[in-house]
């Protein structure tokens, strides 16, 4: 199977999604003629034309707004956010028109938009840069939000995304996007709402989403190595839908979880796993379930304090330990 | 700079009189068909006794939240929508009452929906505010302030993508105009070519703050604010409903032939408070502003005295058509009343997509987490 990085597969992905799709239309800033702010849609204007490849203004609400109503007539256009964290100047039409159109309409009307782009911090971009707003789209019924933490996951999300008929935000990370891995030739999506095991083990169960995901990763090598500690890694791929089984199925075998995420404590995603594993797996767990976040502040600028803010591989070691 | 030491800031100004009768003659209206002139008139006096009758309601407590009424705007929506053609849509926002009965939506769906039916437009789940109907090219009625000026600009996107010669009509009201997706919209709008056609009901409050005391704005008006986006812009008597037909089939034109946005201002008012709720409206504006209007400026009776005077009907067939109107209303209001509420278990439907579609349901996973 080819390797190809993180990067690459999102933009196969939407090359693919363009070809089979006449309505598919890419929309975002510096998308088109700069070959993006990352490099994600290189070469796209090229191949498809200013048509398909379209570089808006600095006008968030204003272009988003734009392509949910184009997608009420049945354009499926996929907006690059150059951060998630700009996504607040157009937290309306995010928020209010995109998950509340069909409902309001008693079903009438569809909105299937996909908004894709970085949400992660790490990079020394401060406060305003560095939003996992996650949390926030999955509290909100009618969108979907799915965080890929490997390049078979991006292409395979990013396409069942495009596909879909609601309005699914993909969450990606700058840092991972030179990542490589095998990503199959062949036409493939992954169905919005499955886990994936990433990596199998009895001992304890590291549940995680997004750049998460390899922190656990690398804390169940050395928890392996180090204390013989057999990790079960869950990457859940999908925050909403969620793969509610997977994870349960996951905590009932080790009977032991720690959640990893780089949301903020209070309110983040694993906020919500952590109620669902004492609802529906409370008799098998054999210690309390135990948090790996971001540490509750504003993201940090200064280097070596930003990695210490995220959740490290050596934290998630600690936190096993704890329990196990 | 410039204008800068301007003591006294522009202000509202009414415009010239309307005279029906001349404006009746102008290119959009001229080819019209008596049946057509007729309609016009029943087409307002059904908005206006549709909620004459749902303000009753409201008073006896039959809705919930806001109810903001269109009493006074009428000709606007009448107007506008009597020029639409097969690919040319309409979204609007929250005071939606009036374009959804002028694309033709039913009474009785439309009292369902503010009574919170089963029956309603939107099974009870949209309200007042959140009227839609696509099958009749209308994209709401939206809530937030502004919210749905960037769809307006998406529903010309996807007309001008698909190669077809429509264009879209996105109503606002004066207090929009100081939002940020707004102006976004317009940028947008005018430096990608939208067939878009951005119509401001100006009826001079924004909520309780007037014009003078909310939006700075040239001497001759609001939407001369176009101008910084170079855009075409006009300013339109909302009293006549000949002079809102001429001014925006122009804008229609330009839209679907040349495919170029236009911001319209037409000037009304709203003889109502902001919503039902607003007790204070009668605070925030005289009372001999408020009579002038209704005795002098209403677009109803100008059209009224029209369509007398031209002997389009005489005073038994005025009569008649209020009389249809008001039984319409009355029955529509014993339609919502007999009709059922949603089940309880119709909250989680119309969500997503999928979930009303299992047979092609392609995600997994838990998406609803009622415990």
């Amino acid at each position: 199977m080819p390797e190809i990085s993180y990067r690459q597969a999102l933009k196969d992905a939407m090359i693919e999604e363009l070809q089979r799709d006449d309505n598919v239309v890419i929309i975002g800033e510096e998308v088109a003629e700069y070959n993006g702010a990352y490099k994600v849609t290189e070469g796209l204007l090229k191949q498809f034309g200013p048509k398909r490849i379209v570089d808006a203004p600095i006008s968030e609400a204003g272009f988003i707004g734009m392509g949910i109503g184009a997608s009420m007539l049945g354009i499926r256009p996929v907006m690059e956010l150059m951060f998630w964290s700009f996504a607040y100047v157009a937290w309306d039409q995010i928020i209010n028109n995109a998950a509340s159109v069909r409902y309001m309409s008693g079903g009438k009307i569809n909105v299937p938009v996909v908004i894709r782009g970085p949400a992660n911090g790490g990079t020394g971009v401060g406060a305003t840069h560095s939003h996992t707003p996650e949390n926030f789209i999955a509290n909100t019924p009618g969108l979907k939000v799915v965080c890929p933490a490997s390049p078979y996951d991006a292409k395979g999300l990013l396409k069942a995304a495009i596909r879909d008929n609601d309005p699914v935000y993909v969450m990606e990370s700058t840092i991972m996007y030179n990542d490589v891995g095998e990503v199959p030739e062949e036409d493939y999506v992954i169905p919005l709402g499955k886990a994936d095991v990433k990596r199998e083990g009895s001992d304890i169960s590291l549940i995680a989403h997004g750049p998460s995901v390899l922190v656990c990763l690398e804390a169940a090598n050395i928890l392996k190595s180090e204390h013989s500690i057999d990790a079960e890694v869950v990457d859940l791929r999908s925050i909403r839908p969620l793969d509610e089984e997977t994870l349960l199925n996951s905590v009932k075998k080790t009977n032991r979880a720690v959640l990893v995420e780089e949301n903020k404590p209070f309110c983040g995603v694993d906020a919500q796993i952590a109620y669902l594993i004492q609802a529906h797996a409370f008799d098998y767990l054999d210690a309390p379930v135990q948090r790996v976040s971001a540490i509750d502040a504003p993201a940090v600028y200064s280097p070596p304090l930003e990695e210490a803010q995220l959740p490290k591989p050596n934290v998630v070691v600690k936190k096993v330990l704890e329990i196990c | 700079m410039t204008n800068t030491t301007a003591t006294k800031k522009p202000g509202r100004r009414k415009p010239a009189k309307a005279n029906l009768s001349k404006e009746a003659k102008t290119p959009a209206n001229a080819g019209l068909t008596d049946e057509e002139l007729v309609g016009f008139y029943r087409d307002m006096i059904r908005i206006r006794r549709f909620e004459e009758r749902s303000l009753r309601a409201y008073q006896q407590g039959k809705i919930a939240g806001f109810l903001h009424l269109y009493i006074g705007q009428e000709s606007i929506a009448v107007g506008c929508i009597s020029l639409m053609k097969e690919n040319d849509h309409v979204i609007t926002a929250y005071r939606d009452h009036g374009h959804a009965l002028a694309v033709g939506m039913s009474m009785d769906e439309c009292m369902a929906e503010l009574l919170g039916k089963e029956t309603g437009c939107s099974k009870g789940k949209g309200g007042s505010m959140h009227y839609f109907d696509p099958s009749k090219r209308f994209w709401g009625g939206h809530g937030i302030v502004a919210g749905q000026t960037p769809l307006g600009a998406g529903l010309a996107y996807a007309l001008k993508y698909q190669e077809k010669k429509g264009c879209t009509l996105c109503f606002l009201g004066d207090g929009a105009i100081n939002q940020g997706a707004f102006h976004e919209s317009l940028n947008i709008a005018s430096l990608w070519n939208l067939p878009v056609v951005y119509i401001i009901e100006n009826n001079g409050y924004s909520m309780g703050t007037s014009q003078e005391r909310s939006s700075v704005h040239p001497e001759v008006g609001l939407a001369a604010r176009a101008e910084g986006y170079n855009m075409n812009w006009a300013k339109i008597n909302g009293e006549s409903i000949f002079d809102i037909r001429e001014g925006v089939k122009k804008a229609m034109d330009l839209a679907r032939s040349e495919s170029k946005p236009s911001l319209l201002e037409i000037h009304t008012y709203r003889y109502q408070g902001h919503s039902i709720a607003d007790a204070n409206h009668k605070k925030y504006r005289t009372k001999e502003e408020i009579d002038d209007y209704r005795k002098n400026h209403d677009p109803i009776t100008l059209y009224r005295e029209f369509v007398l005077k031209s002997k389009l009907l005489n005073e038994e067939q005025v009569k008649e058509i209020d009389l249809a109107a008001k039984a319409e209303a009355e029955q529509s209001a014993k339609f919502a009343e007999e009709s059922g509420f949603p089940k309880e278990e119709d909250i989680v439907k119309d969500v997503y997509w999928e979930e009303d579609n299992p047979d092609e349901k392609l995600s997994q996973g838990r998406i609803f987490f009622n415990d």
